[in-house]
């Protein structure tokens, strides 16, 4: 048995990196500290698929891994609107490459950033994004707002390591020396915990960001009695520890990306951020989900000037999501080929979008058997990053971290060689067969 | 049975999360196929806990478990996130790329069944 430590969570945007694991004959059999149960459960293993599969008369069989490569290469290189979709579940080498594919394909690159932080990364383009680092956050936050977020469910680590729970170096008492508040339409166990809960009407979200501006910028007066579902005593409430606060953090979620105004929201976000940077040092960041969707925008962009949603069929990188996004593509019957990687839009995309996916060939890569299996025509299972092999991710706050191989693996491949050598079989048949 | 009119919204809860990796199993189809309902909502139902309600949307239509819970506010049911809460979602993503996940008008009515694993539900979507 060994310990090993300094494990790096390759589970959610937390990407929490002092975990210590214990080896036995090539396997995690013990998570000894630092996961929460949502990672412990991924270190610990899963289910995964055994070996390469084609659908053949419904059924999936299994071949080669040569034979999956070639038959994924095929349907790529003869597809003339292909959507390379997912990239958050794996590293940034792997993302490199796939990027290079879809623009060699002419087709379309989307990451899961489409159905969570999508509009996010809207609005940042739009008006910027005061932030920070999560170790800034733990060492100074006084303040600490979770908004349309439930970290106790999603982010099971990230009150304990980086805001309320965490004790920082001007923070040393943890919690007692902090202040949280909590803004959602439910209750949540999240909200429990919280010293103030605001609890908006569905949608209501834009509205009550609009309140908090305007009574920070001193015009309290205009506020009606109620906004978005919340009494204005509690707005006044709300901004009074804003103004106090030395160091503020605004966490957001779903709940404001996902509802009615979507980019609009986080705009509002953004700049009620602002506002309360006359009374203190306040920030803003999103709770990202994956532990690498921020390092796929991070890559698409070095690679090709946007984040997300980038389409190439012009002979040049196009980018427009509403039109060049997943869900759109694909609920317009628009895309003739799918290669899905490292993400389940099976289980994440809606029944319509998944009406047309279910009718086009598609490729899976992906450790572990999940819904989109069930629409795949050959499924190639690989290593799983962080555990098995390693890589560079970008934590949720963009700072660069580096997954660690754990156990060895003699028969998985990585994703980053898989998507090579997918790469190397369509150069051939398209040299053979003309195209690019 | 008159069903209730409720807004509906999906998102993340801690099993769902830890079964992340294994959703084609028991496990997920446990805890991901169900709606979160306010007891006075259970209530006009007729329901009790673990039996199955049919909700409805624009967009679609599934048979989940109803559960109780205190958090929502009586009219507001929620769903894990995952292929049920999907079935009810829009492709229409309003120029935004991001469809609506949060906030959809749905009614919620009591049913019979059947509630259908991952798989069935997936194969709805072919031919």
């Amino acid at each position: 048995m060994a310990e090993v430590t300094d494990v790096v969570c390759s589970l959610c945007g937390c990407v929490c990196d002092d975990i210590v694991v214990e080896v036995e004959n090539n396997a995690v059999t013990k998570v000894k500290r630092g996961a929460c149960s949502v990672g412990k459960a991924k270190l610990l293993g899963h289910h995964r698929i055994k070996a390469p599969m084609m659908r053949v008369n419904g059924e999936l069989k299994e071949i080669s891994y040569d034979d999956a490569i070639k038959k994924a290469a095929e349907i790529l290189a003869h597809a003339r609107r292909p959507l390379l979709y997912g990239w958050s579940s794996t590293v940034c080498e792997a993302d490199r490459v796939g990027v290079e594919l879809a623009e060699y394909l002419g087709g379309v690159v989307d990451n899961t950033a489409t159905v969570c932080h999508g509009p996010s990364v809207l609005a940042i383009q739009d008006v910027g994004l005061p932030s920070c680092t999560l170790g800034q956050i733990k060492n100074r936050a006084d303040i600490i707002i979770y908004w349309g977020s439930n970290p106790t469910a999603a982010h099971a680590n990230h009150m304990k390591r980086y805001s309320y729970i965490s004790k920082g170096f001007w923070t040393a008492e943890g919690k007692k020396d902090k202040k949280m508040v909590v803004v959602d339409v439910r209750e949540t166990k999240t909200s429990k915990m919280a010293d103030v809960f605001v609890q908006v009407k569905p949608g209501g979200d834009y509205p009550v960001f609009s309140a908090l501006r305007a009574i920070l910028r001193g015009q309290a007066e205009i506020i009606p009695d109620e906004v978005g579902g919340v009494p204005k005593a509690k707005l006044l409430e709300v901004a009074e520890m804003m103004k106090k606060a030395k160091f503020g953090i605004i966490f957001f979620g779903m709940g404001v990306t996902h509802s009615r105004g979507r980019q609009n929201n986080i705009v509002n976000a953004i700049q009620l951020t602002r506002a309360a940077h006359l009374y203190g040092k306040w920030s803003i960041m999103p709770m990202r989900g994956h532990y690498n969707v921020t390092g796929f925008n991070q890559v698409c962009t070095w690679q090709t000037g946007f984040p997300y949603s980038v389409d190439f069929s012009r002979g040049y990188a196009w980018y427009n999501p509403g039109e060049t996004s997943s869900t759109d593509l694909l609920a317009r019957g628009e895309a003739d080929a799918a290669l899905i990687i490292a993400s389940d839009p099976g289980a994440h995309f809606p029944g319509e979008a998944l009406r047309h996916l279910a009718k086009i060939p598609t490729v899976m890569i992906d450790p572990f058997p999940n819904p989109t299996m069930e629409f795949a025509d050959v499924v190639i299972p690989v290593a799983i990053s962080g555990i098995e092999c390693e890589g560079g991710v970008y934590r949720m706050d963009n700072v660069p971290l580096r997954l660690r191989k754990v156990i060895d693996t003699d028969y998985y491949i990585p994703d980053e060689k898989i998507v090579e050598r997918i790469f190397d079989e369509v150069r051939a048949i398209k040299a053979k067969e003309g195209g690019v | 049975m008159e069903g209730i009119k409720a807004i509906l919204i999906s998102g993340r809860t801690m099993i769902q999360g830890q079964n992340l990796d294994s959703k084609l199993s028991e496990d997920f189809n446990e805890v991901a196929v169900v709606c979160e309902l306010h007891v006075q909502d259970m209530a006009s139902l007729g329901v009790a806990p673990g039996e199955p309600v049919k909700v409805t949307t624009a967009f679609g239509s599934v048979v989940v478990k109803a559960k109780q819970d205190e958090g929502n506010p009586v009219g507001m049911v929620f769903i894990p996130m995952g292929p049920w809460a999907n079935a009810l979602v829009s492709g229409n993503t309003h120029g935004a790329g991001m469809p609506s996940y949060k906030g959809i008008a749905a009614t919620v009515e009591k049913t019979t069944g059947p509630v259908l694993s991952v798989k069935e539900l997936m194969r709805t979507y072919m031919g």
